[in-house]
């Protein structure tokens, strides 16, 4: 079946994995994301969560998911536990990444990150014409009530998986709902990586 | 209010069910014969397979909802069983039956034991949480029930439902135990130690032979007391009776200048017309000494079940706080167990099990729905 409103992000996640995969999704939100995996993959799925409100939505689309903090969360599963771990949009948004990221790339076979760009050309305009921290749609918070708590770019991340030999299998830029792929770190409001230990 | 669709279970009787064999104990003791009062609630489907049991807490009965002839007190989950209600009647079947060693109608202490013809009192063996277990299962087998759907219920409830998934884990599909533990720590049994001293100091008590005389009900009244501290929070309390002072003042210097020390006497004399003092040293003794992991590791306990869990706890709970919920999330994470837990944000304490009804219906409804249409085909039903 065809999506209409499926986001292009989780319509990049839906490709990477194959049917019938286990899949942990840290920061899983309402859940939408391991719906579809169940639907169109038959993946057996897991999330973790920590909004109360979010958790019944969860429940109420049938998944398992956990009411807790990804910074802690891990620690009991075993190495490889999972074929896939998706940090999509909470990797900036959790206490320790570097730590959550290694975890992650513990418990799961490959572990999918996506977040967004902080130097996407129209916050660097912001920021240089303006003067403010920057308002776009995939960074939509001002600063005082925003959920997210690192700020990085395209190129930190790339830069950060090399320095800690991290393999990058897949990467993926979006820009407006469309995927790009020329001059991702200027020109793409979101980037999505497939890793491995 | 009434919400259309959903009903209560409307005019409801309690049965007897009396075991024509002993019921071995944990121990190795027989008991017997035992009765086992209970109540249904719904239809049991022609292959058996929608039957929920419910369990009820330490001091709660058979009697879990709807209401009985000439009474205007629903039963006690009543907000949460019936028809369109999250344990749906028009859907499943639901058994709540009282727990071995209680004094609600199941054998207990304040039976009459057939050997000497007088009550058990402290002649009644000492009992576990697997024993009561066990009883419940010489129940469904009466019944004619092989595998439950759910195994639910809140506190020692919830206590009983993880204990039916290790003891029986081909019989139980899911499991929810809601503000539960899988073993006590210093602190619980350290309240339940205080209120049995309360009972046992109290000289109408008389090591437990007071059946024909006047009841240890001072002691009693002061061991409930203690219990309905830890089932309250400091927030509720607050809510409840801040400093304000009862309306009539006191005679006596201390007969309780405060509203919550009158409303703590009123349950405790309200609770000894109830409850019986024996039940409450076997029923106390009975959750200290549960250990679910059998003194492995709990996740190993758990290896067999296969049984998916929703595991709910609350954040003021005082008698439970929500980490007894995670040791259990974590042992279910190791044990490869799909399991969803969610800790609601009530000020109610550790009595949220029986109050946030809207937050565990929403939680528990969907959840049943999940597990009663999955594939049925590796239960024997």
């Amino acid at each position: 079946m065809k999506y209409n409103t499926i986001r292009p992000d989780h319509e990049i996640i839906l490709g990477q994995i194959e049917a019938g995969a286990s899949v942990l999704d840290l920061g899983c939100g309402k859940g939408d994301l391991l719906q579809l995996l169940i639907k169109e993959k038959m993946v057996r799925a897991q999330g973790i969560e920590k909004a109360e409100e979010d958790i019944y939505s969860c429940v109420e689309k049938g998944l398992a998911v956990f009411h807790g903090d990804i910074d802690t969360g891990l620690s009991e599963y075993g190495d490889n536990n999972f074929d896939y771990v998706v940090l999509n949009q909470s990797f900036q948004q959790v206490t320790k990444p570097d730590l959550v990221l290694q975890e992650a790339l513990r418990v799961g076979k490959k572990v999918i990150v996506g977040f967004p760009n902080f130097v996407y050309l129209p916050a660097r305009l912001q920021f240089f014409f303006l003067g403010r921290t920057p308002l776009t749609p995939s960074l939509p918070y001002r600063w005082y009530d925003t959920p997210n708590l690192h700020f990085l770019s395209i190129l930190d991340f790339t830069e950060y998986c090399s320095k800690r030999k991290i393999k990058v299998l897949r990467s993926y830029f979006i820009r407006k709902k469309k995927r790009i792929n020329l001059f991702p770190n200027l020109l793409a409001e979101t980037g999505l990586f497939v890793l491995t230990k | 209010m009434v919400v259309p669709g959903i009903g209560t279970v409307g005019v409801v009787s309690t049965r007897h069910f009396h075991s024509q064999e002993d019921l071995i104990l944990e121990s190795g003791e027989k008991l017997g014969p035992i009765t086992i009062t209970y109540e249904t609630y719904g239809q049991l489907g022609y292959k058996k397979e929608n039957a929920i049991l419910i369990e009820h807490a330490f001091t709660g009965d058979a009697h879990a909802a709807g209401l009985h002839t000439g009474d205007n007190k629903p039963g006690w989950w009543n907000n949460l069983i019936g028809p369109g209600k999250a344990f749906d009647t028009n859907k499943y079947f639901i058994i709540c039956s009282n727990v071995l060693g209680g004094c609600r109608g199941s054998t207990g202490p304040s039976s009459i034991d057939p050997k000497s013809g007088k009550p058990y009192a402290l002649n009644f063996p000492t009992i576990t949480i697997t024993d009561i277990v066990r009883a419940q299962k010489l129940l469904l087998d009466h019944l004619g029930i092989k595998t439950l759907l759910s195994v639910a219920g809140g506190s020692m409830g919830g206590m009983q439902a993880l204990q039916w998934a290790v003891s029986y884990p081909d019989k139980v599909r899911s499991t929810i135990p809601i503000a539960a533990a899988a073993k006590n720590l210093p602190q619980q049994i350290a309240f339940n130690e205080v209120g049995r001293q309360a009972i046992m100091a109290d000289p109408n008590w008389n090591d437990g032979n007071y059946y024909d005389r006047t009841r240890p009900e001072k002691g009693l009244s002061v061991a409930r007391m203690i219990g309905h501290i830890t089932y309250m929070s400091d927030k509720s309390m607050e809510e409840k009776f801040g400093r304000r002072f009862r309306e009539t003042k006191q005679a006596f210097k201390f007969g309780g200048d405060f509203e919550v020390e009158s409303y703590l006497q009123y349950r405790g004399n309200k609770f000894v017309k109830r409850f019986d003092a024996n039940s409450y040293l076997y029923l106390t003794k009975a959750m200290d000494h549960f250990d679910l992991s059998g003194g492995r590791p709990l996740f190993e306990a758990l290896k067999e079940i296969k049984a998916k869990f929703l595991v709910i706890a609350f954040k003021s709970d005082l008698l439970y706080p929500a980490y007894h919920s995670e040791e259990i999330v974590r042992a279910c994470k190791l044990a490869g167990i799909e399991t969803t837990y969610c800790e609601i944000n009530s000020h109610f304490g550790h009595d949220a099990f029986l109050l946030e009804t809207e937050e565990e219906s929403r939680l528990i409804k969907h959840f049943l729905e999940r597990v009663y249409t999955e594939d049925e085909e590796n239960y024997e039903i």
